[in-house]
């Protein structure tokens, strides 16, 4: 049986599945790639054939617009096989957000899967995480230090409303990563009670409106920009985390500024950031997940493409597991700092 | 400790000083006694145990966690208590975390060599909130950016408007923790508690700005005038039961001059300006710094930097409340008083005399040693009320110096000001063509130019330093400034105080803003800020 090592190989362009001829969530437009979720660092625009699963192709397409998101698209749903060159593939669900997908590939009886980014918190947008047995696991590792632990975010959405209740006067702004965390938030609002019309940045609403096409509902939802100044007092607003504490928050009143991260457990992150109400809600794995992950799939060895792998890869290795740390760049942290989540405006309609 | 925990957590986070009120006001209506009193106390830093040492509290977590681990852990998060509540490993147990009174009457009690076996516990039982309140608390690190009088005001906010915050101050130094008369008066189930003798805060009269159009308003005959210090006001209470030197702020500042405190061999309550004071020459604000950075000061301190009070006005004469007097009869006991008990370290603040206001203006102008910061101007008829009543009390300061500076750096600003660049570092040209900082200012302006100023420098940014831009040498304010002080800390040599924008002179260009060396002829002769 070949290690996995032989066949799926680091090249500049990212994860090349050799057998299989394809790139893995590839940094550069290459001609056969698969797709393991439709954020921006893992989803780039360029490639000639694509291959993801049915809602990661529509949520391209509404990021980067028809045509852009590969030249052929085929989609492939959770569970089925298909054969690429020798390379037997299929895909699971990562529960990151909607349509994230795990990749498992199989090739003269080895198997590795990549994971792409995962969390394993319920998350009532998207299908939960399912564990693979592989002999070799493809991990991020973005809070892979004992520090983070992810309170659940029934939790935090219990804070944000009750600070609602105590401010009614002010508006409470959420900085939200428009694809994945702001649906999630939304969905959780809704889940806690709170029926009020949630009020959306520009650059929010496409992909809200996508994920009511892929069946999600999201209840009543307005432009926040439009609004009047009285009627966002005692109102949630979900916008970009670059805006909530910029010239865009202007435009509300006295705004409560909340950030959905992750990042949000650590203080001075909240306080660089200018937060006033941190609220740790993450789309990825915490310490204690990463690690219940690993050995639920059961792999004698674990390569990290990102984030704080020698913390992980030392916790693995005291379980006799091996670790592999890939540094793979271009892959950012909860995408909070990369080029579109500064974008104030939509560049779809 | 949950909710104390939760208060916490958004004090630290909470910028807006009527937000913190709304959070502190929360707390102490729906938290029961005792342990809203000892949230109280730990707020306002009046809870005395002592204070674990950091490394007792490194020693735990090491037992509990991998070492490699919680090195990186430490790195990446900073801060060793964050760190250690963060990391510490759940152990899941029917006990819940441990209530605010359970946690202070252990603190008190328990010998320091059982306290790690206390801390366990309570860590165990708690989540990570809980567990870093109790490490700020147990190691005397609890800084919330929440003053004592901020608590003041939210405990009057919770009797209604039945009671003012000052009325809350009068009677503050004469309670312990858990103050369970105070929040009985409060929730007006008890009555007021009665101080009984002990040395406690009165809230000060205060003087407003004298502007243009109450000068001419202003009847010379029904005011009288004294020079406007530059030190800080104190409050000097001695009683049977004790001596109390307060700052304005109600804080107790009375173990930082112990020579004041043992000149207060009298009984009463008197409002003064402590100063240093050599030969009768008042010094520097710089050289009271020396003295207000100290806790308690040793001998050198003393004598190289001798303070005394000026003594402005007598509140209480032993047990006589003269407060609802008029100044003139106050002014008459006060000289009195000073007559009978020629207390060392304190002399009278003189009056001083005049007829028009012209003339006072003239004085006012005629006065350019740092350590006067104009005139006090102040009805004969006046009753000591605490806080800013209208009409009763001026300050009118002299005038200020001004500088043409040159915008360096920018800094966003905090809470309503968090998305304008309001801070600004401007500098003066030093002979060879550099540009050397000199100072900082973050108000001044009107809302209007500070839209203007934001965008100058969103659009003039030429690095980035965190929060902090960098910006083309290109935008002059006029900064205004009450004095300039040599200093050793400051590149250009030079410190000022209360600098702040006069005017945005977006007509001027940077090459003919003002020289450091024009700056340095301003500084008066005195003391080096160290």
């Amino acid at each position: 049986m070949p290690h996995p090592e032989t066949w799926l190989k680091v090249m500049p362009d990212g994860l090349f599945c050799e057998p299989g001829g394809f790139y893995m969530d590839p940094l550069r437009p290459v001609a056969r790639a698969i797709i393991t979720h439709a954020h921006a660092d893992h989803a780039r625009p360029g490639h000639d054939a694509v291959l993801a699963s049915p809602e990661t192709l529509a949520l391209m397409d509404v990021r980067m617009g028809e045509g852009r998101a590969g030249a052929v698209q085929q989609a492939l749903r959770y569970g089925e096989a298909i054969t690429i060159g020798e390379v037997r593939v299929w895909m699971q669900p990562a529960g990151h957000v909607l349509g994230s997908a795990q990749v498992a590939m199989e090739w003269r009886g080895s198997r590795a899967v990549v994971s792409g980014d995962y969390k394993r918190q319920p998350d009532p947008t998207c299908l939960p995480f399912v564990p693979i047995p592989c002999d070799v696991f493809v991990t991020e590792a973005t809070f892979a230090l004992p520090v983070f632990r992810h309170p659940p975010a029934e939790h935090e959405i219990a804070k944000l409303l009750d600070s609602v209740s105590l401010f009614p006067e002010r508006t409470h702004v959420v900085g939200a990563y428009a694809l994945g965390k702001a649906q999630r938030l939304i969905a959780l609002l809704r889940q806690a009670g709170w029926d009020r019309p949630i009020y959306l940045h520009g650059a929010q609403i496409p992909l809200c409106t996508a994920y009511g096409r892929l069946g999600i509902p999201l209840g009543e939802l307005l432009p926040a920009t439009v609004a009047e100044k009285d009627k966002l007092k005692g109102a949630i607003v979900i916008a970009p985390p670059s805006a909530i504490a910029d010239r865009w928050a202007r435009r509300l009143a006295e705004p409560v500024v909340c950030n959905a991260s992750g990042w949000m457990r650590v203080r001075q992150r909240a306080r660089s950031k200018g937060v006033e109400l941190p609220l740790v809600i993450s789309d990825h794995c915490d310490w204690d997940e990463l690690n219940q992950t690993l050995d639920e799939v059961a792999a004698p060895e674990v390569w990290v493409t990102h984030g704080r792998e020698e913390a992980l890869i030392h916790e693995a290795a005291k379980r006799g597991i091996r670790g592999r740390a890939l540094r793979l760049v271009g892959y950012g942290d909860e995408q909070e700092d990369l080029p579109e989540a500064a974008k104030t405006e939509p560049t779809v309609a | 400790m949950i909710a104390f925990a939760e208060l916490l957590e958004r004090l630290v986070f909470t910028p807006g000083r009527l937000a913190k009120v709304a959070l502190l006001r929360r707390y102490f209506a729906t938290q029961p006694d005792p342990d809203r009193g000892f949230g109280l106390a730990a707020l306002t830093g009046e809870l005395a145990f002592q204070a674990a040492k950091p490394a007792m509290i490194r020693a735990l977590v090491e037992e509990r966690t991998d070492p490699v681990l919680f090195a990186m852990s430490r790195d990446y998060v900073g801060d060793l208590a964050e760190t250690v509540a963060l990391i510490w490993p759940a152990a899941p147990s029917n006990a819940g975390p441990p209530r605010m009174t359970e946690v202070v009457q252990t603190l008190i009690s328990t010998p320091k060599s059982e306290l790690p076996f206390v801390l366990t516990g309570w860590l165990d039982a708690s989540d990570a909130s809980v567990r870093y309140a109790l490490i700020k608390l147990i190691t005397g690190e609890l800084r919330v950016g929440a003053s004592a009088r901020l608590a003041k005001v939210a405990l009057a906010e919770v009797a209604e408007g039945r009671i003012a915050a000052d009325e809350i101050e009068e009677v503050w130094h004469g309670l312990t923790p858990p103050y369970t008369p105070l929040f009985a008066w409060i929730g007006g189930s008890g009555p007021r508690p009665d101080p009984a003798g002990a040395p406690v805060f009165r809230s000060p009269m205060l003087a407003h700005p004298l502007e243009a159009p109450d000068i001419a308003a202003l009847i010379p005959s029904a005011f009288r005038a004294e020079w406007k210090w530059d030190g800080i006001r104190v409050q000097l209470v001695a009683t049977p039961l004790g001596r109390r030197i307060f700052s304005r702020g109600a804080d107790d500042i009375s173990g930082a001059f112990p020579e004041i405190v043992e000149a207060m061999a009298f009984h009463g309550v008197l409002d003064g300006e402590l100063l240093v004071l050599r030969d009768g020459q008042v010094a520097p604000f710089a050289d009271l710094q020396q003295r207000l950075n100290r806790k308690a000061p040793g001998a050198k301190a003393q004598r190289d930097y001798p303070v005394a009070v000026r003594l402005y006005d007598l509140l209480f004469d032993e047990a006589e409340d003269l407060r609802p007097l008029p100044f003139d009869t106050r002014r008459e006991r006060l000289e009195a008083w000073y007559a009978r008990h020629s207390p060392p370290r304190m002399d009278l603040s003189e009056l001083i005399p005049f007829t028009t206001v012209d003339e006072l203006s003239v004085i006012r102008d005629g006065t350019r040693a740092a350590s006067i910061e104009g005139l006090m101007l102040k009805r004969g008829d006046s009753a000591y009320v605490p806080g800013r009543p209208k009409g009763q009390w001026w300050k009118w300061k002299r005038d200020p110096l001004t500088i043409d500076a040159v915008v360096m750096y920018a800094q966003r600003g905090h809470g309503k000001r968090s998305s304008y660049y309001s801070d600004y570092t401007f500098g003066l040209w030093r002979e060879d063509g550099e540009l050397v900082p000199v100072g900082k200012a973050y108000s001044g302006f009107t809302d209007a130019e500070l839209v203007t100023l934001d965008r100058w420098i969103r659009n003039h940014t030429t690095n980035r330093f965190g929060p902090v831009r960098e910006v083309e040498h290109g935008l002059v304010l006029e900064i205004a400034f009450d004095a300039a002080q040599r200093s050793n800390r400051h590149k250009s040599g030079v410190a000022l105080r209360f600098p702040r924008v006069a005017r945005v002179r977006m007509d001027k260009p940077a090459i003919e803003a003002d020289q450091l060396d024009t700056l340095m002829r301003l500084i008066e002769p005195g003391a080096v800020q160290a």
